[in-house]
């Protein structure tokens, strides 16, 4: 436990005590002291869009952008912020572009439907085909 | 000279397929079949074609007795030689040549030239027919003829690209003379018009192989698939021809070429296009029989039988290609990921799953008579989705609608192409459709049943592909707003679907044909059922895993288990190799299944800055980095580090990932390096050094990730060995029919 609140009290600190340029490398490349944030910080990073590649996240993107973006990301989940949070701050500022999780906007809603619609569709076929039980 | 030669060939090949058309069309027309002349006039015309094999002969292989005297000789004057008079087809002596050689290469499965069929033409005796005869003969030979020049072309193109030749538009683009002969050679179909190009050859030679070895499709229903396969083609021809001519040259020739993109500089290039293109346009064939097949109303038994194989070749390349594509993404890219849903490989998944469909369909019509219709819509919708997917890849439109708008020349002829082509056969199906004959109703609980489940499932799984992958295409352009649809949405909508079909697969080989009961399938699948609920048990009690893989885990056990079973107490020598096929191919869903589960839930990641000297423990291994050298490699430069991987206190394995530099065209990356054992891999990655002398070191450790491929060969091995037992049982029986 005391290892925890010191590795949270270092962590926001290490960039005061590096040169900016290296800072932003450590965040992009090296990981939360805690494996449960590390987790969490993982799982968003591999959901979110890196801008400048092509179709890749920001996961496992060498872009120098999407290592920035993964240190923003680390540094505010270990500041104690939520996932969702930083999505959707993400999203306020890049637009839905950037997430790979379609959001729960109407303009959704038929992409959400589809995979029900699909399935009913497909019973309501394939039962036409079934010969009733005696 | 070569460019010109190459080019040439290309026009030749399209005025033939344009010829094989309108030739084919009006065979057709005059033989009253053709979808423009048969539905008002051609009534008593069809008669000939459908009377002596239809529904009879049908029929007839559908029960297990043999058929009446008039579908026997019907049968025997396909199977066994020049029955018919010869001259019927107008052209005896050509006929006879073409036959020979193919006899003595035992490809030929009829023995002779559609001996059958000619008679049918002649069966009227009229003028009409005969020459429709005449025309339909040669067919075959211009097909073949239209392969060859494609090929022809393509090889002069890989010609100009180990040559080198800096006169060519497209080589100077793509190579670099320093280049090493294997990026030479790969380099061909390394960009748009040369892969597009390939694209066309496989086409052609696929409809030229039909012409050669098809003998098992009445006369009609062949001229109809031929028709129609040289209708893709054509189009495709003008597409290369007007907008993608891969034999431009340039004038004056530069001094050397701009490179080929580093990534694409690997063994992968040289094998991973060509199988997914085999298997892609390998679906045409199917695609053209199925339209062939409503063209003459002539879905059967005989049909599924025919375009099984067909189907099964294209299915292996394509999932060969997609195993080696995921694994090439996996150890290229450099950050340890498989599968991305991006857009471009959802272009090959859709394809997989529309043919895995048909795959299950045509089995059903083939043996049950069953799903007729729908097999014909499936062999329509697989070909679709590999046109749907060169558009996405070709067009341009998945970097942006607005990138596609700047330069819609290509975008758009291919877009026109896809609408033509899938609506026209969408068109002709619904035509046809309402006048096939749907085979007798099954009961729910019967493998029928279970291939229904099967069908439904994978094609809403393919739906939801389809729908995801081209959303934001569609929101951006109608309001203009971009959006991204990945592997969140798909995980979600697809990942349930994708594990209750896994659990079906497990029941559907056990089940009987026809009718069966559900306590005697429980009792079948008790065991597997236990092996399930006992691995969900014991995740549980190790470590707490996500619900998706938890579930992936426990059901690839027991479905592992089941696909065992049907070999269950059975003279295993004596088992037929289709069986074996579906045995193998089953196992390897599970396989593959407990590989993904386990790698997206147990992997560990380690991310440092190291300096030389400094020891990273990842997973069960403590990897010492030893440091960075200098290398040099033909056509690059690179760092290399040196790191010692140890597991417990057994023998040290040394690593080198390598950041390479690559001056033709100026780019960086990351060559991996991993190290593979039986439970696992270790993954690792030299990335950026900093003024400090530390390096960033990327690590995993990857618990049986090497499944995930494994799986996917043994899928594809179950495929190969069904195929085989099909030819031979084909065989067999064709010879036992052969001496009757």
């Amino acid at each position: 436990m005391r290892a925890l609140v010191l590795a949270l009290l270092l962590v926001p600190a290490a960039p005061a005590l590096a040169d900016s340029r290296m800072a932003a490398a450590a965040y992009a490349d090296t990981q939360l002291a805690d494996p449960a944030q590390e987790a969490k910080a993982t799982a968003l990073m591999h959901t979110i869009r890196c801008l400048v590649c092509q179709g890749q996240s920001i996961a496992d993107s060498d872009a120098d952008m999407a290592g920035d973006m993964r240190a923003l990301i680390r540094r505010r989940i270990a500041a104690g912020e939520e996932p969702e949070a930083i999505r959707r701050w993400l999203i306020e500022r890049y637009g839905d572009w950037v997430s790979y999780a379609p959001s729960t906007k109407p303009v959704n809603w038929p992409l959400w439907a589809a995979p029900l619609l699909l399935v009913a569709a497909g019973v309501l076929i394939a039962r036409r085909r079934f010969r009733r039980r005696r | 000279m070569i460019a010109e030669a190459g080019l040439a060939a290309l026009w030749l090949a399209a005025a033939l397929a344009a010829l094989q058309l309108v030739l084919g069309l009006s065979a057709l027309r005059k033989a009253g079949v053709a979808p423009g002349a048969g539905d008002g006039a051609g009534k008593a015309s069809r008669q000939p074609f459908s009377t002596p094999f239809l529904p009879s002969a049908v029929e007839a292989r559908a029960g297990p007795a043999i058929g009446g005297p008039s579908t026997t000789l019907g049968r025997n004057g396909r199977g066994g030689g020049h029955a018919g008079p010869s001259t019927a087809l107008g052209m005896g002596g050509d006929e006879g040549s073409q036959a020979g050689p193919l006899t003595a290469l035992g490809i030929d499965g009829g023995g002779g030239a559609g001996a059958g069929p000619s008679a049918a033409f002649g069966a009227d005796g009229d003028g009409q027919t005969s020459g429709a005869a005449a025309l339909g003969a040669a067919i075959r030979p211009l097909a073949i003829v239209q392969g060859l020049l494609a090929l022809f072309a393509f090889a002069c193109l890989i010609a100009l690209f180990v040559r080198s030749d800096m006169s060519v538009k497209l080589v100077v683009e793509n190579s670099h003379s320093m280049k090493p002969m294997l990026y030479k050679w790969a380099g061909a179909w390394g960009n748009h018009e040369g892969s597009m190009l390939m694209w066309v050859t496989i086409l052609a030679v696929a409809g030229a192989l039909v012409g050669v070895v098809e003998r098992r499709l009445r006369e009609p229903t062949l001229i109809a698939t031929l028709a129609a396969q040289a209708a893709i083609a054509l189009g495709f021809y003008a597409f290369l021809l007007f907008a993608s001519n891969p034999f431009a040259r340039l004038n004056p020739a530069p001094a050397d070429g701009m490179g080929l993109n580093p990534l694409l500089q690997d063994p992968g290039l040289a094998f991973h296009p060509p199988t997914l293109y085999l298997g892609y346009v390998g679906l045409s064939v199917a695609f053209s029989f199925a339209v062939g097949a409503l063209v003459t109303r002539d879905v059967g038994g005989d049909f599924a039988r025919a375009m099984r194989p067909w189907v099964l070749a294209a299915w292996i390349m394509l999932t060969i290609g997609i195993t080696a594509g995921s694994y090439w993404a996996y150890y290229e890219l450099g950050w340890g990921g498989w599968w991305f849903w991006d857009p471009v490989e959802n272009a090959s998944l859709m394809p997989w799953l529309a043919a895995t469909a048909l795959l299950h369909s045509v089995t059903v019509l083939a043996t049950r008579q069953g799903l007729r219709t729908w097999t014909v819509m499936l062999a329509v919708v697989a070909f679709s989705m590999s046109m749907i997917g060169t558009f996405l890849v070709r067009s341009g439109i998945l970097t942006s609608v607005h990138a596609f708008a700047v330069d819609p020349r290509r975008g758009s002829f291919i877009l026109a192409l896809l609408i033509l082509y899938i609506g026209g056969a969408l068109a002709l199906f619904a035509l046809r459709a309402p006048t096939i004959r749907e085979g007798t109703p099954f009961d729910p609980v019967s493998r029928e049943g279970a291939l229904v489940g099967n069908n439904l499932l994978l094609s809403a799984i393919l739906g939801v592909v389809l729908v995801g992958t081209l959303y934001p295409l569609g929101v951006e352009a109608v309001n203009g707003e971009k959006l991204s649809v990945g592997p969140p949405y798909f995980n979600a909508a697809a990942g349930p679907l994708a594990l209750i079909l896994v659990a079906l697969m497990a029941a559907g080989p056990l089940l009987r044909w026809r009718r069966d009961e559900l306590g005697a399938l429980a009792r079948r699948i008790a065991l597997p059922a236990l092996l399930s609920v006992a691995t969900l048990g014991a995740v549980l009690l190790v470590s707490p895993i996500g619900v998706l893989p938890l579930l992936g885990l426990a059901l690839a056990t027991g479905v592992g288990a089941a696909s065992l079973a049907p070999l269950w107490k059975r003279n295993l020598r004596r088992t037929p190799l289709f069986t074996w096929g579906m045995v193998i191919a089953h196992l390897g869903i599970a396989v593959s299944l407990f590989g993904m589960a386990s790698e997206s839930a147990f992997t560990k990641e380690k991310l440092v800055a190291a300096r030389p000297g400094d020891t990273v423990a990842v997973g069960p291994y403590s990897v010492r980095f030893v440091g960075v050298d200098p290398i040099a490699g033909p056509n690059w430069t690179a760092l290399e580090a040196t790191m010692v991987a140890r597991r417990d206190n057994g023998a040290p394995v040394t690593l080198k990932p390598q950041a390479r530099f690559f001056p033709n065209p100026p780019t960086e990356t990351n060559e991996s390096a991993i190290a593979t054992r039986l439970d696992g891999q270790l993954y690792v990655v030299l990335g950026k050094g900093d003024d400090d002398g530390r390096w960033q070191l990327r690590l995993w450790w990857k618990p049986f990730v090497t499944l995930i491929w494994g799986g996917g060969g043994l899928i594809a091995l179950g495929g190969a060995l069904s195929l085989l037992g099909r030819l031979r049982r084909e065989r067999t029986a064709h010879d036992r029919r052969a001496y009757l």
